[in-house]
């Protein structure tokens, strides 16, 4: 993947999305705002799964569970008052830290399809204990009185503010994956996902530094769910269901695992098609699979690889 | 006395029913080539295994510079000054050939937990790969992706790899296997000058370049040893001769075997 053409995408995509907030309010169509702040959101949660699943070769199937939790932990905090966006972000990236920290620290001792089982595993406990705990709402879910309050510093409740936000925050995740997968943690991660072994018979104990890669996506993962409570005034177990896990491999996928700017590609390309077929019918799935899979089939790399020109090998 | 860096001592690995390994004691000295021969299936490629840790002998010990290492993990190993180069090419083939030196120099230096800097303009990973890769000749090959070298050159890679982790203790696995004619004897000639430096036990089929280079030629016959000697004495050893280098076949001369 050429560096040029990744800039090239990410200088593009960032300008449009930048322009976003006056062409919905010139076109008099707030509803694009909504669509596309909640885009941004989930595309820094894809930014952040491709970490570990493009460049780590980790396949997680649990990620929307980070989601769940940075939500959770703003609105739990914000059900018993505590409305100070600089305790409640923290404390969301710290708890999804934390269980990334203890269910990585399990889910990296398997490989290939058990990875996948048991990081579906551990996602469905949470999902069951966000639909079990009545007090915080169970299925219902929990809705959120107050956006997270920063002081005088930013105003979450204007729409056009939050949308920069989280459009700084995307941008923030995509520089800090750009600079990871190329520094020298980067490496031995790409390298760990490539020959295992022949990185331990280098030196490198692979382990401790693919547990960090997974932290770290499931720190930024937990980031996303602090931006999506917000935007929603209300958390739910469907946040962190494992179909959503599911569209966030999708979405890195189609964009191009392993390119940086593939994941924002792909999930904006994702959740438009989703928004306008599911215009056109309700079973936009029906329309969405097969392009998923032709996708797949016509070319390997995503949106990212189709773009770029043909490599020989 | 020889200087000792390697030390085995009885050690043991079955597979099931099998023997792979039998009471395996052998040492490997800095400044030596120590060549271990057999047929196919004698269990080198296992003993190798064990020697790096990826398998975890049944039973004896191994020790590394008078540090029992027995159970410790490759990456350990690797760290103490232990190096392979792998039988079946092992290599990083979506990385450049400069990445894949760059990356066993990066694993000399105390962690990788640097998030920021670009790997690959760290002159302090390139200057130490671009040095190993002059001295195997493949420094024209350096930008190239490592998939597209070829077969012979992505021995070399292997063997630079292992080099780059600045060890100790080589272990070959048939460095030479697959190899033209031409590299073969680049390869054979860069062992004699390498092993100065080197405890280097070398698993090898060629007998050319074993009777060439080797101080020291152990024979393992289904995981044990037959035989352990100086290549004169193993040219010479009966048991040998009717073992694996064929009873009618004469070992080759020392003289010319590197031509």
């Amino acid at each position: 993947m050429s560096t040029r053409l990744q800039f090239a995408l990410g200088a593009g995509l960032l300008i449009a999305l930048a322009a976003i907030p006056p062409v919905a309010s010139l076109a008099g169509i707030p509803f694009l705002l909504t669509l596309f702040t909640r885009i941004v959101i989930v595309a820094i949660a894809s930014v952040s799964l491709n970490l570990i699943l493009g460049y780590g070769g980790m396949y997680s199937l649990g990620h929307a569970v980070y989601i769940g939790i940075g939500g959770y932990t703003v609105g739990i905090l914000a059900f018993h008052g505590v409305h100070s966006g600089l305790v409640q972000w923290p404390l969301a990236l710290a708890v999804s830290a934390l269980f990334a920290l203890v269910t990585g620290a399990l889910c990296l001792r398997t490989r290939g399809v058990y990875f996948i089982m048991i990081t579906l595993a551990f996602a469905q406990m949470v999902y069951f204990l966000t639909v079990g705990v009545a007090k915080y709402g169970g299925d219902d879910g929990l809705t959120i009185a107050r956006r997270s309050s920063f002081g005088g510093l930013v105003n979450l409740a204007d729409r056009t503010t939050f949308y920069y936000v989280s459009l700084a925050f995307l941008l923030a995740a995509v520089l800090v994956v750009w600079r990871i997968s190329r520094s020298h943690f980067g490496m031995v991660v790409r390298g760990a996902c490539a020959n295992d072994r022949r990185m331990q018979a280098l030196g490198f104990p692979t382990y401790r530094y693919r547990l960090a890669a997974y932290v770290i996506a499931g720190t930024m993962g937990g980031l996303a769910g602090a931006l999506l409570a917000n935007q929603t005034d209300f958390v739910n177990p469907e946040m962190l269901s494992w179909t959503r896990s599911g569209d966030l491999m999708i979405m890195v996928i189609l964009g191009g695992s392993g390119s940086v700017i593939g994941p924002v590609a792909g999930t904006v390309a994702y959740m438009v098609l989703e928004e306008v077929l599911s215009g056109i019918t309700e079973h936009w799935q029906i329309i969405l699979g097969p392009l998923v899979v032709l996708m797949a089939l016509v070319r390997q790399g995503g949106i990212v690889g189709w773009l770029s020109p043909k490599r020989h090998a | 006395m020889p200087d000792a860096l390697v030390r085995t001592r009885g050690l043991c690995k079955h597979f099931g029913g099998v023997v792979a390994t039998d009471n395996v004691t052998l040492e490997l000295n800095r400044g030596e080539i120590h060549a271990v021969i057999g047929p196919n299936g004698a269990g080198k490629t296992t003993l190798i295994n064990q020697l790096t840790g990826e398998l975890f002998p049944d039973a004896g010990s191994i020790l590394l510079d008078g540090r029992d290492i027995t159970r410790e993990p490759p990456a350990v190993r690797a760290r103490a000054g232990l190096a392979r180069a792998y039988q079946i090419v092992s290599i990083f083939p979506a990385f450049s050939v400069l990445q894949n030196v760059a990356l066993a120099v990066q694993a000399t230096q105390p962690h990788s937990f640097r998030f920021w800097r670009e790997a690959a303009r760290d002159a302090r990973l390139l200057d130490p790969a671009m040095e190993i890769l002059a001295r195997l000749g493949l420094e024209g090959r350096a930008g190239a992706l490592a998939s597209q070298l070829s077969h012979g050159e992505q021995r070399q890679l292997e063997l630079a790899m292992a080099l780059a982790t600045r060890p100790r203790v080589l272990l070959l696995d048939e460095p030479t296997a697959g190899m033209g004619h031409e590299e073969s004897r680049h390869i054979v000639s860069l062992l004699g000058t390498l092993k100065s430096d080197y405890a280097i036990l070398l698993v090898e089929h060629d007998m050319n370049a074993v009777f060439a280079l080797a101080d020291l030629i152990t024979v393992l016959v289904y995981g044990r040893i037959v035989a352990s000697g100086a290549p004169d004495e193993i040219r010479g050893d009966a048991e040998v001769k009717r073992a694996y280098l064929g009873e009618k076949k004469k070992a080759p001369r020392r003289t010319g075997a590197a031509d």
